[in-house]
């Protein structure tokens, strides 16, 4: 089973050269950690930075440069900044080319929730709705199970939608999943799980084809 | 030139009064305009209506207006870092719209610019949409949302000069310049108010006929709300 840096590291694997990608809070970014560092990658904070760059040295903070998630950053040469209208017309207009967000639920159609559990959790969706009505290329970053235990992965999301059939991958502590028509079909097993493993932990319809192999990280 | 210069945050606020609405910039804590927001407090204005992105912190930016019950309503995107927010929304208290962040972004634009409205993909499908007109464009959904409509707009700005020209700094710059001219009266706060002309004119980012008042802020505390760093 991964824990999150290991999901975090085979996301990272699907981050090619030549792509703007928007990473959201939590386990996303920790994607920027692991990406090969011999392609030519820029990240984007839809706060308003292309060219996101790690946390500064301490002492270096600036109260002007922060990410989504309201963490200090540093710009790398050849950012750049913009208001929030512009960050937003970029991923509006598909100019990003690779969305990664985290999930509380995620349906067999594509179906995505993660901003508001009713009665209880209400922090907003902040940009995730934007996110995922425009990407194309949307992998959500999540553990199979909830703290009780309960599959992520379902029939139909019981929370509010972020968005409606927008989903295209899933990685999680125990497998890689592809939406498809027909449900979630298995791609590849985490190091040590077996199909039976995923199916069990999976209320969705899980489609498993021919052998299905290891994840490799490196 | 037209000189846009208040000589303080008093002057700046001139005709605020109970059960507006205001826009204020800002992104978390940052970018906000702090010494507008102090004022609202000594103010102690009520039944406020605020679009903000976020809504500050417990006991920073827009959390000194709700902690003292000045908000009735908040039209926001993301308010995960206020424990009391949660507590009042949860209560029925206060009222939230809660908003996706680009639309937020273009319904402060589309009332800067002249747009009665604007067709979003985002929120097509959820709860955000309920009630709302949608129309398909290309074989997709998109849900249409009106132009905000606002007494105030609280920008904060890095530099500024006399004629209300603004250059924002960094992230800082996020929601401010949408806010120009998107509400009756645009109020600016600065870090550096200069003379016209020591401004080089291609790199205002909002030029001044969007503003209406200018001061120079003073006493920016410009807290960060998760500092996060790396060892050398």
């Amino acid at each position: 089973m991964l824990d999150k840096e290991g999901i975090a590291k085979r996301i990272a694997k699907e981050v090619k050269d030549g792509f703007y990608v928007n990473l959201g809070i939590g386990i996303p970014t920790l994607v920027a950690n692991f990406v090969r560092d011999d392609i030519q990658v820029e990240f984007q904070s839809e706060n308003g930075i292309l060219g996101m760059g790690p946390f500064p040295f301490e002492g270096e903070e600036d109260a002007d440069l922060i990410n989504a998630g309201k963490q200090t950053i540093t710009a790398l040469p050849g950012a750049s900044f913009f208001d929030s209208a512009m960050s937003f017309g970029m991923i509006r207009g598909k100019h990003v080319d690779l969305t990664i967000l985290g999930a509380m639920e995620v349906a067999e159609n594509g179906d995505i929730a993660n901003w508001k559990i009713p009665g209880k959790m209400v922090k907003g969706m902040g940009g995730a709705m934007d996110l995922v009505a425009s990407a194309e290329n949307i992998i959500v970053a999540m553990m199979h199970t909830n703290r009780a235990g309960e599959s992520k992965l379902l029939k139909r999301c019981s929370l509010p939608l972020t968005g409606v059939g927008c989903v295209t991958k899933i990685v999680t502590n125990l497998a890689v999943l592809e939406v498809t028509d027909k449900g979630f079909k298995l791609l590849e097993r985490a190091p040590g799980i077996s199909v039976q493993e995923i199916r069990d932990a999976t209320e969705g319809t899980l489609i498993v084809e021919g052998d299905i192999p290891e994840m490799q990280l490196n | 030139m037209i000189k846009k210069t208040v000589d303080n945050v008093q002057d700046a606020l001139d005709g605020v009064h109970d059960g507006m609405t205001f826009m204020l910039g800002g992104f978390g804590l940052s970018g906000i305009p702090e010494n507008a927001i102090s004022e609202l407090v000594r103010l102690n204005l009520k039944n406020l209506t605020c679009i903000s992105n976020n809504a500050g912190v417990d006991d920073f930016g827009l959390g000194l207006l709700l902690r003292k019950k000045q908000i009735d309503k908040m039209i926001s995107s993301y308010v995960g870092e206020n424990a009391e927010f949660e507590r009042q929304m949860l209560s029925g208290e206060l009222d939230v719209e809660l908003t996706p962040q680009g639309t937020l972004a273009a319904k402060c634009q589309a009332a800067q610019q002249g747009f009665p409205a604007i067709f979003t993909p985002a929120g097509y499908g959820t709860e955000v949409a309920e009630g709302k007109e949608t129309r398909e464009f290309d074989g997709k959904m998109y849900v249409l949302e009106e132009a905000y409509k606002a007494d105030f707009a609280f920008v904060k700005a890095w530099k500024g000069d006399e004629a209300g020209n603004l250059i924002f700094k960094g992230t800082a710059r996020n929601f401010n310049p949408l806010m120009c001219g998107a509400a009756k009266v645009t109020v600016v706060e600065v870090e550096e108010l200069v003379k016209p002309g020591e401004l080089d004119p291609n790199q205002i980012h909002i030029p001044g006929i969007f503003v209406q008042r200018i001061f120079q802020g003073k006493d920016y505390e410009k807290r960060i709300e998760k500092r996060t760093v790396r060892s050398k």
